[in-house]
């Protein structure tokens, strides 16, 4: 048994609902009781999206239990096949109908319905939404997909994007634009908006980009295996990686690479205006994916510090690992938020690139957060194209991470003026519009003294202060320094102080630890 | 309106029932607005990531901050055995409450999986009740889907309250329900003008505040979904107080002259408190029905509240109820409500979700009140909706907020009419 607040993930059979709702022409049966009919308004709420998703519920009570729930479920499959005269089926339990063991699998076989019906086995209590995704699209993909002639011009298959992804459908449009420049088409793209009869003839395409291991790395291994078609390994996030892809393809087709087109990403980290960039603290969480891609844009291409990285889904860890070891981390790999917390507010970085979860943190720390990966929010499907793979990509990620922080110019006058009782850092960003009242001066202590977090006391650790005091006129002074750079310049005394064997911090140990720091 | 002789109620009806598909929340979404309501509880859900999950989509990021709530997710290791399940629960429990001294009642809420398997929680609960009593009083109920619908987790867990509350004789008045604290202090001071006290409610705000209940009791719903917790209640001794519900000016109107007629008020004196509220609430929802006069309506089970606001938006906004739809119909309950609904809409108890969309679909209401699953979809297809949910997150009891409930159906239309002015007639 394991408390737990808020969740990264949800449970496997919402990872299969994702895969069902991004296909068209499949319905998944789900045996399931009263409620579990939740996880539809994910999709038409979250996503908008304008259909229900393709799923029935056999909507089990308890008065059924130990009676007939089999025969449930069995009408429940006939119905939906009648209604609905989907290509394929899926079929599987969440997690109260796989303790009652009616093996939706075995009863959907004995109808004989007059369609392919592929039994998902997704256990509830071990497993989690990725991994439900990705064993799905697997098992679709192991019965349907069939070894067939290639296309005679060089095709790919596009695997990966599901519903609720975090800017899947835009990534699609973009790296289908991005192939067309080598003169790659694309085969299939699955599972978003493939139908049944689509994967059965992923077996035409030269190769697979496989867009994220999260959803699909297993079905990119069956294929590679079965229909000997490699897979591409770099995940085109950022400019490096988008490159790298490009040689990927190149390598696997034998085509020329492109010339690049509608890339403004590098000119805009180089040029002067993005000087106050250097060395800004980042912290990264999110999916293994993601997360690895948005550290080597941080660190390479827009010339932050990464401070700390970690994942929630434990299937990426070792990546993830890998990743943190070049940056000289060591990853956070855990799907308890409060730990993510904690080592944030520890961190008192300067820019948090997260999940929804890690926003509302970076809210309750004051500290600016861009969202870089699922689980996803209403917020994460604008009506704008903004895609994060390829160039365009490269472009929108950096205006988005940019966008939080304080400019260049404002953040010097901040620094000199920062007493002008309009003008000051508590007004947040000037092109923000709107904001709420000023920010808590000492997040961490404030984070601690709401008593009401029921883990309290992980929160109130300080960091590495020790038995380090601050003088009354060292913590005026250190209310001086404008905020989006106070965090580093506390941690950095107080590191200093401590090395140094100083137990008072008075205004001297502050400037000494500047000069010492300066670079 | 009044009860004229040409007047036809819903009374004698017949009820379409319904079995199939359920596109509704289980009871568990009930905690979303009880841990808020009840200050000093905290509800502690035994069951699986999908429970965890519920509650993260239902209470979206309203109050990520200090959740008083939170999930036991069962893991494999627990499902082997029972007798581990158990010292699990009394570690979890433990260093919960070791953490939060603040907490005063703790719910142990039973789901889908823990009641599958048979974690036996109301032993859980008298046993770590023995554990931390007196400081914290460990109560449990059901909120699971295979027993609960939506807002029946509010119903099971005041239910689980009354055995536990003190005895008493004194002749006192107990509001059965959670409000909205302004809306509560609306009404408690609109009782105590009328000489109703003195009133006590159920939940309480906080613990220390518990009704107590004996034969001298008399106790009326506000809610109309509280159907175990009335039938508690009489088991103890109280006696009901049978009304329509507090929606809308007349619906509020019965209910305080239904409280003044049991306690015996004057009612002159009870006419003159009320003059005042009623006369706002009758020009404010005048204004907002405008709107709504002559739209028919077609209502999804959500809420039980469905049928209660039928009777509000027919009697005094004047629209056209074409299905209403309720999960569950409570016949003792709903019979004032019934008797006022004028006759005409089909009442449907229960649901098959595909039947109901095609009948929805047939009939085109002007409004359709349905989930948050079906909302999206029934917009694209050109039907106008109203999401059933925020029809129990809103202040909607009593006077002051009696155009507010009507301005909930009217805003959809508005908003229909505005982005859409070639299809305004």
């Amino acid at each position: 048994m394991k408390l737990t607040l808020w969740t990264y993930e949800g449970p496997p059979h919402v990872g299969a609902m994702r895969v069902a709702t991004a296909m068209k022409g499949l319905h998944y049966v789900l045996h399931a009781p009263q409620g579990d009919t939740y996880a539809d308004l994910l999709f038409t709420m979250i996503e908008r999206r304008n259909h229900r998703p393709p799923v029935t519920y056999t909507t089990f009570q308890a008065r059924d239990l130990g009676a007939d729930t089999a025969n449930l479920f069995k009408d429940a499959a006939r119905g939906a096949y009648e209604r609905f005269q989907p290509q394929a089926m899926i079929v599987g339990a969440s997690c109260t109908a796989e303790l009652i063991q009616d093996d939706p699998g075995g009863l959907a076989e004995a109808l004989n319905l007059p369609c392919p019906v592929i039994p998902l086995d997704l256990p509830s209590y071990s497993r989690k939404e990725n991994f439900g995704a990705d064993e799905t699209f697997f098992q679709i993909v192991k019965v349907l997909a069939k070894p067939m002639d290639r296309t005679e011009s060089v095709t790919c298959n596009l695997i990966g994007p599901t519903a609720l992804g975090f800017r899947h459908r835009d990534d699609v449009t973009e790296l289908t634009r991005l192939l067309a420049t080598m003169g790659v088409t694309v085969n299939v793209c699955a599972p978003l908006d493939a139908t049944p009869a689509d994967i059965a003839r992923m077996g035409a395409a030269h190769f697979n980009v496989l867009m994220y291991p999260e959803t699909a790395e297993t079905a990119a291994r069956h294929l590679e295996k079965t229909l000997g078609q490699p897979f591409t390994k770099v995940v085109p996030i950022g400019t490096h990686a988008t490159r790298d892809f490009l040689a990927e393809v190149a390598a696997i087709t034998g085509l020329a690479l492109p010339a690049e087109t509608g890339l403004r990403q590098p000119w805009y980290a180089a040029s002067v205006d993005s000087t106050y960039l250097t060395g800004k603290r980042v912290y990264i969480f999110g999916d293994g994916t993601h997360v690895i891609a948005a550290a080597r844009i941080a660190a390479k291409e827009i010339g932050f510090e990464v401070v700390g990285l970690g994942c929630y889904n434990r299937e990426q860890a070792r990546p993830v690992r890998a990743a943190a070891k070049t940056y000289g981390l060591e990853a956070l790999i855990t799907d308890d938020y409060l730990e993510v917390e904690a080592e944030i507010a520890r961190l008192q970085p300067e820019l948090i690139l997260g999940t929804q979860m890690e926003r509302h943190i970076a809210k309750r720390l004051g500290i600016p957060c861009a969202v870089i990966s699922a689980p996803v929010h209403v917020q994460d499907f604008p009506a704008r194209y903004s895609p994060q793979m390829g160039f365009e990509g490269a472009n929108v990620i950096f205006d988005t991470w940019v966008h939080p922080l304080v400019m260049g110019l404002e953040e010097h006058l901040l620094t000199m003026f920062r007493e002008d009782f309009e003008f000051h850092d508590a007004a947040g960003p000037s092109h923000h519009g709107a904001k709420a009242s000023a920010r808590p001066e000492a997040p961490v202590a404030e984070a601690g003294a709401s008593g009401g977090d029921i883990y309290a006391e992980r929160m109130t650790q300080e960091p590495v202060t020790g038995d380090v005091i601050w003088l009354a006129d060292a913590e005026r002074e250190l209310k001086k320094i404008p905020f989006f750079v106070r965090g580093k310049a506390k941690r950095n005394t107080e590191k200093f102080a401590a090395d140094k064997g100083v137990t008072a911090i008075s205004i001297d140990t502050l400037y000494e630890a500047k000069a010492h720091y300066a670079r | 309106m009044s009860l004229d002789t040409q007047f036809r109620s819903c009374t004698d009806t017949p009820v379409l029932k319904e079995r199939g598909q359920r596109e509704v929340f289980c009871g568990l979404t009930g905690i979303i607005w009880l841990h808020r309501k009840m200050q000093d509880a905290f509800f502690l859900v035994v069951g699986s990531r999908t429970c965890a999950h519920l509650l993260q989509a239902a209470a979206g990021v309203m109050i990520f901050a200090e959740p008083r709530f939170g999930t036991a997710i069962l893991e494999e290791k627990d499902l082997a055995g029972l007798a581990d399940a158990n010292a699990e629960l009394d570690r979890e429990v433990a260093r919960l409450l070791a953490r939060r001294p603040d907490i005063k009642q703790l719910f142990l809420v039973g789901s889908c999986p823990s009641e599958v398997i048979k974690i036996d929680l109301s032993r859980a609960a008298e046993r770590l009740d023995g554990i931390h009593a007196p400081h914290v009083r460990v109560l449990n109920f059901s909120g699971s889907g295979i027993e609960t619908t939506f807002t029946e987790g509010e119903d099971a867990c005041l239910e689980s309250m009354v055995p536990a509350l003190p005895a008493t004789d004194a002749a006192e008045l107990l509001v059965v329900g959670a409000l909205p604290d302004v809306v509560e202090d609306q009404m408690l001071s609109l009782l105590a003008a009328m000489g109703a006290g003195p009133v006590r409610t159920l939940p309480a705000r906080r613990s220390t505040e518990l009704p107590a209940v004996g034969a001298n009791t008399r106790f009326i719903l506000v809610q109309p979904f509280l159907g175990a917790t009335h039938a508690a209640l009489i088991k103890r001794g109280a006696k009901p107080i049978s009304a329509p519900f507090p929606f809308g000016e007349e619906g509020s109107t019965l209910w305080f002259h239904a409280v003044a007629d049991a306690l015996g008020l004057d009612r002159a004196k009870v006419d003159a408190v009320l003059a005042a509220p009623r006369a706002r609430a009758q020009k404010s929802v005048a204004a907002v029905a405008e709107t709504l006069r002559g739209k028919s309506i077609f209502f999804f089970p959500d809420s039980q509240l469905e049928i209660p606001l039928a009777r509000f938006l027919a009697r005094e906004c004047g629209m056209l109820p074409v299905e209403v739809g309720t999960p569950y119909l409570h016949r003792e309950l709903m019979a004032p409500e019934l008797a006022l609904l004028p006759h005409g809409p089909m009442i449907s108890e229960g649901q098959d979700v595909e039947l109901q969309l095609d009948r929805a679909r047939a009939a085109r209401a002007d409004l359709t009140v349905c989930g948050l699953g079906l909302a999206n979809p029934l917009e694209a297809e050109g039907l106008t909706t109203k999401w059933a949910i925020e029809l129990v997150f809103t202040p909607v009891h009593f006077y002051e907020q009696a155009a507010d409930l009507a301005g909930l159906f009217a805003r959809p239309l508005r908003r229909h009419a505005l982005l859409t002015p070639e299809a305004a007639e």
